[in-house]
Order: C-alpha cells, then structure tokens, then sequence
C-alpha cells in the first residue's frame, strides 16, 4: 500500500492581489468572533447577492457541519481572514457554530474514553 | 479583481461529508522537524485526503533564529496539514501537523489551546529539534507522548538511551511506529489517549 499523498491545492488568483484581501478582512483592529480551528459551522441560509462572494462560498460548504480548518482549506484562504468571514455571518446569524470540547484542566474521562472506542473502530 | 464564482469551489467529496449530528470536535497537534512524516501519520489515519490550512506570520521577524540576512518585514506564509476521524455520529477528531522549529512557535496559541494533547514525532538521526518542541510542551502544560518513527537507515536507539537523551520523565509514553501504516498511527493516537486518561484519574 502506498501512502496518501497530500493534495496540493492550485493557488487562486484571486488571492494573491492584497487589495482583495484587505478588503474582505476589514479594518486590521476589527473585533473577531472567537473561533477555534475545530470550531464546526453551519450554515443557516441559503446564500444571497447580498453577502460577499467568499461568503456565499462558505455557506455553500456549510450546508453540513464543516470545521474552520477545513473552511480555509476548501476555499484556499488563510485562517485568520476565514475567521474575520465568519464574524460577519456569525453576527448576521447566517451560520451557527459549535465550539470544540476542550481540555479542562482535569480532562473529562468519558470524553477520552469515547475517543478510544471510536479510534478502536479504525 | 473578483474572488472565481463560489460554484467552482471544490467542497469535500460526497463521502466526506459529515452527518448533521457532528456537533463535537476536539483535536490533537502532531508536532516534529521537517520529514519526519508528520503529514504521513496524518495521512494514514485520517479519512479525508489531508487538506492545508495557512496562517500568516504578521509580526515582523518573530522568532527567526536562523534566517539571518532575511528581510524580516515580508509576511511568511505556513501552511498545515491536517486530517480528520469520525469517532462517532457526533465527535470528531482532527489531527493537526506542525512543525517543531522556534520560528514556528507563533502558530502554536490557537493550535494547542484547547487540544486534548500532542504527539511529538521524532526521527533518531535529528533529535535536535525534538529537544526544543518537548521544552516547549513542558513549559506550555501540553500532555504529550513521543513516537519514533522508524527510518529504516535511522540508527536504532534503546528506548531507555533515547528517554535519557530527551530527558524524559518515566511517566511519558514512548513508542515506535511506523507513520506509514494506518494500525500504527492508530496506536501512537490511542496511545496518548491511555495517557491522558491515566492523568484524568486522581492519584490515591
């Protein structure tokens, strides 16, 4: 068996013109929604002409649950500017998200037991 | 100049699409130089093909130790690989690489908040950058085990020689694997779960 070659994804035009990536990230101070890389988002509307094109694409993605990780991948943008999209949709209420389970300080063992039973399953 | 039409993106395929219960996700950080198979281990596990997430390096000049010469004002570009594991109709894992070098060290803070722990990959024939990473580790509360992927030309260390090496505390699981193979990566994964379910319990 031969092991899986990562994909490399052609860079989009589009996204190497630093204008175009200034303006759909806003004023550099803007607030921005805490968003982890794992934070799953769900689209809660159709897209419409009155979001931006990224945002449209996002919530074409979101239709089931997607991570922000994958997000940033699928439309070939750094985290931070996917993360600066989303604050807008997550204000409009156009997506939902889920935070991730996190580690507390003493880690939750039904968590980790649930984590094993299904790595058992691979 | 226009982002290309959202119906071009390409999405996950058909069969990678997560069911409408994924409600869950935590994630775990693979950590290693460059080479060490990082991006192999998160291949052989994961379900999806691993996809690239980037982050841009915005502070000038943080943490270049070795790129002397080097404008320090350009933005550099890092990219991550990472992978994902259905546990179940509601949790999902996702196995993050990164690497280990110092000037790395500013994709860390979103990277390990919140992650249940970390595996550090080492390859026997460079330890170096595994001494800074498991310091780092350390220094950050990060649980961790390490995992020698074994090099078929890498020489072969005793395990107790490499844990004196790495100045590891007994209590921190070591394992060979082998990142190419799907049951071995597993292994390595349930492997910091045990660990991290042995620190959940209180000692007597």
């Amino acid at each position: 068996m031969s092991p899986p070659r990562r994909e490399r994804r052609k860079a989009d035009p589009a996204l190497s013109d630093p204008e175009r990536l200034y303006v759909i990230t806003g004023a550099p101070d803007g607030e921005r929604a805490a968003l982890d890389l794992v934070t799953m988002v769900v689209a809660q509307a159709e897209p419409s002409p009155m979001v931006q094109p990224e945002q449209a694409a996002i919530l074409r993605l979101c239709k089931a649950p997607l991570s922000v990780a994958e997000i940033s991948a699928y439309l070939s943008l750094p985290f931070s500017v996917v993360t600066s999209l989303l604050t807008e949709l997550l204000a409009t209420e156009l997506v939902e998200s889920r935070a991730p389970v996190v580690r507390a300080s003493l880690p939750d063992r039904s968590l980790l037991e649930a984590v094993m039973h299904g790595l058992q399953k691979l | 100049m226009d982002f290309r039409s959202s119906d071009t993106i390409t999405g996950p395929r058909s069969e990678d699409v997560l069911p409408s219960t994924a409600t869950a996700a935590v994630k775990v950080v693979v950590v290693g130089g460059f080479g060490v198979g990082k991006t192999t281990m998160v291949g052989s596990v994961s379900e999806i093909r691993p996809l690239t997430t980037e982050e841009t390096m915005t502070q000038a000049g943080v943490g270049v130790d070795d790129n002397v010469g080097v404008e320090t004002k350009t933005a550099t570009t890092v990219a991550m690989d990472f992978g994902r594991i259905s546990l179940s109709e509601e949790l999902i894992l996702y196995l993050f690489g990164t690497p280990g070098q110092e000037r790395f060290w500013f994709l860390w803070n979103g990277l390990f908040e919140g992650a249940l722990g970390a595996v550090v990959l080492i390859d026997t024939r460079r330890l170096q950058v595994s001494f800074d990473v498991i310091g780092r580790l350390e220094e950050r509360g990060v649980p961790f085990v390490v995992a020698v992927n074994t090099f078929p030309d890498a020489p072969h260390h005793p395990v107790e020689a490499l844990r004196a090496a790495l100045d590891l505390s007994d209590e921190v699981p070591m394992i060979d694997c082998d990142a190419r193979l799907r049951t071995s990566s597993r292994d390595v994964l349930m492997t910091l779960m045990r660990y991290l379910h042995r620190l959940a319990v209180p000692l007597a």
